[in-house]
């Protein structure tokens, strides 16, 4: 039991990023509210984000950026792998902030199409108007 | 110069286009088209020439800044891409050219923007069957299911904005999906290029984060493509969208996706690894033969010609699934095969759509009665594309279902044969059901009682019909000239895949 513990302490990043993510599904799934619904998608394409940003996270790690400046004088120097935190994941994920950003937007403008048909945001009466 | 650049200019000129239309909007709206067929053309002439390449030489990979690919971003053009592109290109120019009086009929002032977004799609579909860097795949996913996002919801108000939501909500999904199957793989290699993730991969294979990557792909993937339980954004998305935005999305995107999915089994996770060490093989195919049956099933209950389209578009995606996950050569030939026929196939029909919706206004089965008198063209059209759905030899239908089925018995998948030998049934119930609808004119003509009226010939206009012909020889082409697709350009991938 306690190795369940320690590894769940652990690895708690992991964990973090599960819970919001299924947050996110139950909002996307169980919300009658498209509003709400959107907010779901967000929290969900989040934890995806922040799963990423915790992989590149390394303890007592620096930014990638070599203190003491550049010159000839520095490229002797031994650059040590461990010291830096691995800039990709963090790279890529501005790439994916501005992709959720983008079907946000996108998903807004659909609502706003919707509720200007129908008069309401709600799911239940949409679809009770679109089958009359 | 030029020619080392193909790749890069494959998938930018539609964006550059994209870009041009956009500032072209405010100077004047009419250049628009022109640009947008300048922008396709170039891609198809690329693609043209790269397959040209990719036969003489082999595979064609372009760095993006010179940077070499494990560290760079790398486009990469082999065997089985270029046949996806090239259609991707064909269907793309083919398209707009039929669909310059549906967009105007549809979508009046706003047919600029269409031609904008139309673009995007088109660029973002390219992107992702050329790239070879796993992330880049997920960022042009995207970049192609917004614009299809944007492209369906213009088309009939009371509903389209809704099923569009709908989508949006599963395309993200999928898409996120996919995305952390990525980040699993990253964990676990260190790298995002295709290539060099399949080298990396055999040391790790044990473990189970990478059966995770793998699932979780898969089913962003499958979300996607609308495999069966996962389908219940596409029918409305489709139904509603404006008939010359679905009959480009329709085709393709699902194809598409269904490329990735074979890419991601053969090139990145590798055959000995999908099909050897994980079981997942039996579960599939049970699955495809599901989404094959209920395909077939739901589409016989419809009675909107554009509804029984979109429910065969269903059914096809489980033949693919389930041909590319038979495990043997010639399932994977028969669904690589039918990844072209079938675009070539559901663009001919979703032309027919297109014609009769400008004609008719209307595409359900009621108002089709009598319509062979009026669109007579039209309606030889669509027997060709429903003959070739059904599998009858001289056109490409049959021979992917004949490779499909040979690799099926192979693998003695039976679920997986006796799926398709009744859905062939079912859609030549569907097919002819339509035509008996339509050689037959309307009831109350009948019994009005002064006989036999002659029809009204009111045909779709030329440029229309044009494309419906093109695509119609291009059916019985592809099929006359499978053999040759297939000996020199499948055949060689598939057999460097599967060994």
């Amino acid at each position: 039991m306690p190795d369940i513990v320690t590894e769940i302490i652990h690895k708690y990043n992991y964990w973090l990023y599960i819970i919001l993510m299924m947050i996110g599904l139950y909002a996307m799934i169980a919300k009658n509210n498209l509003i709400k619904k959107l907010i779901g998608m967000n929290i969900f394409q989040t934890a995806i984000i922040l799963f990423f940003i915790s992989i590149g996270y390394k303890e007592d790690a620096t930014i990638p950026i070599i203190v003491g400046g550049h010159g000839p004088e520095m490229s002797h120097q031994a650059i040590e792998a461990a010291q830096y935190m691995n800039p990709l994941p963090h790279v890529l994920m501005l790439t994916a902030i501005v992709v959720s950003v983008a079907t946000l937007g996108v998903a807004l403008a659909l609502v706003i199409m919707v509720y200007q048909r129908y008069q309401t945001l709600e799911e239940d009466e949409i679809r009770m108007r679109v089958t009359q | 110069m030029i020619a080392a650049n193909y790749p890069a200019l494959l998938v930018l000129s539609p964006l550059l286009a994209a870009f041009v239309n956009a500032a072209l909007i405010w100077v004047d709206r009419r250049l628009c088209y022109p640009v947008t067929i300048l922008g396709l053309a170039a891609s198809a002439l690329c693609a043209w020439k790269l397959l040209l390449q990719v036969l003489e030489e082999g595979a064609v990979s372009y760095w993006f800044g010179g940077w070499p690919p494990p560290m760079g971003i790398e486009l990469y053009i082999d065997k089985l891409n270029i046949l996806v592109l090239l259609v991707i290109c064909v269907v793309s120019l083919v398209n707009i050219v039929a669909s310059k009086r549906n967009i105007h009929a549809e979508l009046g002032i706003k047919d600029a923007t269409f031609y904008v977004i139309y673009l995007l799609f088109v660029t973002g579909i390219l992107g992702v069957t050329a790239t070879a860097d796993l992330f880049n795949l997920y960022v042009l996913i995207e970049i192609a299911s917004l614009a299809s996002y944007g492209l369906l919801a213009m088309g009939n108000r009371d509903r389209a904005p809704w099923a569009s939501l709908n989508y949006v909500f599963l395309g993200v999904i999928g898409a996120s999906f996919y995305l952390l199957g990525v980040g699993y793989l990253y964990i676990m290699t260190g790298s995002l290029n295709m290539f060099d993730v399949h080298s990396l991969l055999p040391s790790i294979m044990g473990s189970s984060a990478i059966v995770v990557a793998f699932v979780f792909c898969l089913i962003g993937v499958w979300i996607k493509m609308a495999l069966f339980p996962l389908h219940g954004w596409l029918p409305n998305a489709y139904a509603y969208a404006p008939v010359s935005a679905s009959r480009i999305i329709a085709p393709l995107m699902t194809k598409v996706m269904i490329y990735v999915m074979i890419r991601l089994m053969l090139s990145v996770f590798g055959y000995q690894y999908v099909f050897e060490d994980l079981q997942l093989q039996s579960f599939v195919l049970i699955l495809a033969s599901v989404a094959i049956l209920a395909g077939a099933l739901l589409a016989l209950a419809q009675q909107d010609l554009t509804k029984m389209l979109v429910y065969i578009i269903v059914c096809e995606v489980g033949y693919m699934v389930g041909g590319a996950w038979l495990g043997n050569a010639n399932g994977m030939t028969g669904a690589i095969l039918h990844i072209v026929n079938d675009a070539l196939m559901t663009f001919a029909l979703f032309l027919v759509l297109g014609n009769i919706a400008y004609v008719h206004k209307k595409t359900s089965f009621q108002d089709l009665r009598g319509i062979f008198g009026s669109m007579p063209w039209t309606m030889a059209g669509f027997v060709l594309a429903g003959v070739s759905i059904i599998g009858v030899p001289p056109t490409c239908g049959f021979f992917s279902k004949w490779y499909l089925i040979v690799g099926g018995i192979e693998a003695g998948a039976w679920i997986f044969v006796a799926a398709l030998i009744l859905s062939s049934l079912a859609s030549a119930v569907l097919v002819f059901r339509v035509v008996e609808i339509a050689f037959f004119p309307a009831e109350d003509e009948e019994h009005g009682g002064h006989g036999h009226q002659e029809a009204v010939l009111n045909e779709a206009p030329l440029p229309m019909l044009g494309s419906l012909g093109l695509v119609g020889a291009g059916l019985i082409a592809v099929g006359v000239w499978s053999g040759f697709v297939v000996q020199k350009i499948i055949v060689p991938f598939v057999h460097q895949g599967m060994s």
